[in-house]
């Protein structure tokens, strides 16, 4: 059985997406899906697991709003964050941070840094 | 399919575009790329608590994150690359202040950025930039550089000097927008000389003193005399809070002892008080506390 954590990236800038997913695939125990439409996606997350999905630059907040909707129905337990600064130093945090929070429990399972946001 | 030719598709997908020639595209950079820094396996400090009070939190400087790569020794207020403290994730909407030494010749090979504001101020040395956007520029002490990531951007930084280090705070800053026209902006202080008083060094405002970014933010410098003391009065209201990270000397903020590089956050003010007890230097970093 494949214990290693799933990430699924979904972003628009094909450069960015390849530092991402290469970052997190360096680490062991993590496995990056990176996705850079809408439909590839859902794809992707109707076919299989995923414990978090990073948010990358580049999408539409209706993009956004949809696709948090679509993955919080199928898996109300996923772990939504938004990656900030594009495979930079923050990626380690933001994923290890999304896994705690996932452990514990925690009531909000969507992480939006923009509350006034309508997601 | 089975799961590692799915896998292989879903990078292919990804990595077929950006091996397109694309990515050198972007940045004519004649630098030898860097290595990506090596993992040095992740830094949990759980002996390091944050000294969190009701508004006020403090960081000493021997708590934080630390990487030593040989070229690079990089200090991080908050977690960063490998430094990983769940209880350092970040002062509201400050979320990276990187204190960093780059070795004589080496640097920062080119990489990408998206949706952060990236503020560098350099402490001694120069440091050499350049960027998609086309920009090549040096920025040395007494300037400040300004990097509106937003829709995404490469560059590379690097000490061109063969003699001599550069030391240089990197503070990263979410934005109030995600996706923004990516940016590039730097300038050299007219007042970074002057003594006992703080001045504005960035602002939310392109007509404001320093540079700008976007974010209800404003960051502060002052060189100070032992005995000076002074008020710093909130710019942005209520939600705002301001970290203070010591660059020199000892100040007093508040009450609270400080020494060199250690960083002292304070919200739900509308000023504070400010004493060196030392000759000083310090970085004042007003932003909103709401992330």
């Amino acid at each position: 059985m494949d214990q290693k954590i799933q990430v699924l990236v979904i972003g628009r800038h094909p450069e960015i997406m390849q530092t991402v997913t290469e970052l997190i695939n360096k680490t062991e125990d993590w496995e990056a899906t990176g996705a850079l439409s809408d439909e590839t996606a859902i794809e992707y997350y109707q076919k299989r697991r995923f414990d978090v999905v990073l948010i990358g630059g580049g999408v539409e907040p209706e993009s956004e709003a949809k696709l948090r909707a679509i993955f919080t129905f199928q898996n109300p337990l996923i772990r939504i964050v938004q990656h900030y600064g594009g495979g930079s130093g923050l990626l380690f945090a933001e994923i290890k941070n999304a896994l705690l929070k996932q452990a514990e429990g925690k009531d909000t399972l969507v992480e939006n840094p923009y509350p006034d946001t309508s997601l | 399919m089975n799961r590692k030719q799915f896998l292989r598709n879903s990078l292919l997908g990804a990595g077929a575009l950006a091996t397109s020639g694309v990515a050198k595209a972007v940045i004519d950079n004649n630098i030898d790329e860097l290595k990506p820094l090596e993992i040095l396996g992740f830094n949990h400090i759980p002996n390091t608590k944050s000294n969190i009070m009701a508004n006020t939190v403090l960081h000493k400087a021997e708590s934080r994150g630390h990487a030593n790569h040989g070229w690079l020794n990089s200090h991080h207020t908050f977690s960063f690359a490998n430094y990983y403290n769940p209880e350092r994730m970040h002062f509201g909407v400050l979320r990276v202040l990187n204190d960093d030494t780059v070795e004589a010749g080496m640097g920062f090979g080119t990489h990408p950025h998206d949706n952060m504001e990236i503020i560098s101020i350099p402490l001694e040395g120069d440091l050499e930039h350049k960027d998609s956007m086309g920009n090549i520029a040096t920025i040395r002490q007494g300037d400040v550089q300004v990097m509106s990531a937003g829709t995404g951007i490469y560059h590379s930084e690097y000490n061109r000097n063969k003699d001599q280090r550069v030391k240089f705070l990197q503070i990263w800053v979410f934005p109030n927008k995600r996706n923004v026209t990516p940016r590039y902006d730097q300038i050299t202080l007219k007042t970074a000389d002057e003594k006992n008083k703080l001045f504005q060094i960035l602002s939310p405002n392109s007509d404001d003193e320093g540079v700008w970014i976007h974010q209800n933010a404003w960051f502060h410098m002052g060189n100070l005399d032992a005995g000076f003391e002074t008020e710093y009065q909130l710019k942005g209201g209520a939600g705002n809070g301001v970290y203070v990270f010591v660059l020199d000397g000892e100040v007093t903020v508040e009450g609270q002892k400080l020494d060199k590089r250690d960083g002292f956050g304070i919200w739900n003010v509308e000023r504070f008080t400010l004493k060196a007890d030392s000759q000083a230097r310090v970085l004042l970093m007003e932003v909103p506390m709401n992330v």
